[in-house]
């Protein structure tokens, strides 16, 4: 990829995250940041990447650590996040709509 | 199976569904009607990434991958449906640090193999490792303070300039790798060594009350690394989602630094409570007076108007679900009950709602702090459960106070105040509230469980 198609895709996804996320109510605050923390456990393709690649025992011993928090890193990102939705569902459904509450 | 360019293409393909998914996740997860959904829509995206990968042409150790998944997986899907709803930010600052970690691994593997790197890509593979080391050592101290595994903030003459060099040498370690002067394994450790070092010292002066922020600023940094760390790879989907969760957790850190009336600066660079403690205690002058829950449940009983003032003590009492209770018990008799939300009530902004949301209390209740503040001077009785500085009124008037500025529920307000606390001590932060002292307030001692139970059998009698 040449730097400067990279400069464009950091260019705009900077405006896509602040945009998606500058309409947030707080009570979505703890969640949301939940949400980017699995988000960015995308890291996780790129550490098995770093693994798959690696050839010396410092490298693939490196690698392990990196692609077993990565996964850490996604799938607990998703666990937590998923409970914390799970309740704002609920709560929606009892109160009809009530979900739009205090915003 | 696949030939080199048919696989490289779906791989290329399935990253931009990938970052697709993960925009409108996000995008969906900023509504609370939608916000369920959002998580799968993340979730699919991470899964079709993740599945492509292992066609990456030309890997190997495809076993250890395996077991590394399996393992980190597991331990991660455990813990986290495991988890009180309570303990959620120390939870989210320890995956996050993991993530952190990860793109610091990327990039020590990729500088320890030393393969051909343009100036560009080693320069962001170094600012991506440092970043990603501080984000991984400091979030773990995060979650240790918030865990009380560590209970003091850790302070000593010299921190600023201790951590001043720390980052210096870092950078030398970074510039000397970059430019291709001195990419020695020992220099690479150095880098990483420092960096490590450096965010655990950046973090360990902070106070448990500022956390909040720092998790999320650190959260906003591991999107940062893992997007540096995608430009070295040539990762589409990582540079996306990186910059992504990069650009969101800063403005999620600004609104929180807000509400809580500090500067990011002031977070990192000044201790909490230094100037506080024994500036703080010659304000506040009376005396607590205590009142049984007989006489509160009267008087919840034959209100008009009652306010609800949450906080983390009550979360930690597991008394919700009776707060819950109660408030019901009182709608019933046509009382107006409004639970009152400061932006920081819990450990985070939004954490309080995430715990009431879990008792069943519904939104349309619930309120926030610019919402309610006019409220309390109409309000019988302001009930506080578990809440401390966010209703303490020194922040109003005391300008050497730490938590000065901060904006605060006016509970002071209300013709009565009734606070259920454990025992007299300080608040989180140490501070002492001078409004436990005031002439309309009463203290009903007793663990927040206990005490609201006693209410409820109280209005039942009343």
């Amino acid at each position: 990829m040449t730097g400067i198609v990279a400069l464009y895709i950091f260019m705009l996804a900077a405006f896509t995250g602040y945009e998606v996320i500058a309409k947030v109510p707080v009570i979505l605050h703890t969640p949301l940041m939940s949400g980017s923390n699995f988000v960015h456990g995308i890291v996780l393709v790129g550490a098995m990447v770093a693994l798959g690649a690696a050839t010396s025992p410092l490298e693939k011993t490196i690698g392990f650590i990196g692609v077993l928090l990565a996964a850490g890193n996604a799938v607990g990102g998703y666990a937590v996040t998923e409970r914390m939705l799970e309740m704002f569902k609920a709560s929606g459904a009892r109160k009809g709509g009530g979900a739009k509450g205090s915003h | 199976m696949l030939d080199y360019l048919n696989a490289a293409a779906l791989i290329q393909a399935s990253y931009l569904v990938t970052a697709f998914l993960f925009i409108m996740g996000l995008k969906r997860m900023s509504s609370p009607v939608t916000a369920r959904s959002g998580i799968l829509w993340a979730g699919a995206g991470m899964l079709v990434a993740t599945l492509a990968t292992f066609f990456y042409p030309g890997m190997s150790n495809y076993p250890l991958i395996i077991i590394a998944v399996a393992i980190g997986g597991s331990i991660a899907w455990i813990s986290g449906r495991r988890v009180a709803m309570t303990d959620m930010p120390q939870m989210i600052a320890l995956y996050n640090g993991m993530g952190g970690g990860a793109a610091a691994a990327i990039a020590a593997v990729e500088l320890y193999r030393g393969g051909e790197m343009s100036h560009t890509e080693a320069t962001l593979a170094v600012v991506g490792a440092i970043i990603g080391a501080i984000s991984f050592s400091g979030s773990l101290i995060a979650f240790a303070k918030l865990q009380g595994l560590i209970r003091k903030a850790v302070r000593f003459g010299g921190q600023q300039l201790l951590n001043l060099l720390l980052l210096a040498g870092a950078i030398v370690c970074a510039v000397m790798i970059a430019s291709g002067i001195n990419a020695s394994p020992a220099v690479i450790t150095g880098l990483f060594a420092l960096a490590l070092v450096l965010g655990l010292s950046m973090t360990l002066p902070i106070g448990g009350a500022d956390m909040p922020v720092v998790i999320s600023l650190y959260n906003a940094l591991t999107g940062l690394a893992v997007a540096f760390e995608g430009f070295v790879l040539g990762n589409a989907a990582m540079i996306i989602a990186g910059t992504v969760v990069g650009s969101a957790g800063t403005l999620l850190t600004q609104l929180m630094a807000r509400a809580m009336n500090r500067s990011l600066g002031n977070v990192l660079f000044s201790g909490f409570g230094d100037t506080g403690g024994a500036a703080t205690q010659g304000t506040v002058t009376g005396s607590m007076k205590s009142i049984d829950a007989a006489d509160v449940g009267v008087m919840l009983a034959f209100a008009q108007k009652v306010i609800i003032v949450p906080g983390y003590g009550m979360a930690v009492a597991q008394a919700q679900h009776k707060v819950w209770e109660l408030s019901q018990l009182l709608i019933d008799r046509g009382v107006t009950v409004r639970f009152a939300i400061h932006p920081v009530a819990g450990r985070m902004p939004g954490h309080m709602n995430v715990l009431l949301a879990e008792a069943g209390v519904p939104y349309d209740l619930i309120a926030d702090l610019e919402e309610v503040n006019s409220e309390f001077e109409t309000a019988d009785v302001a009930l506080i459960i578990g809440a401390n500085d966010v209703v303490n009124p020194v922040a109003r008037n005391d300008k050497s106070s730490p938590i000065y500025g901060m904006p605060i529920l006016n509970a002071d307000k209300a013709k009565n105040t009734i606070v259920i606390k454990r025992g007299q001590g300080a608040g989180f932060s140490g501070i002492e509230n001078a409004l436990f002292y005031l002439d309309n307030t009463r203290m009903l001692y007793g663990d927040g469980q206990a005490a609201v139970s006693q209410l409820i059998a109280a209005v039942k009698a009343a």
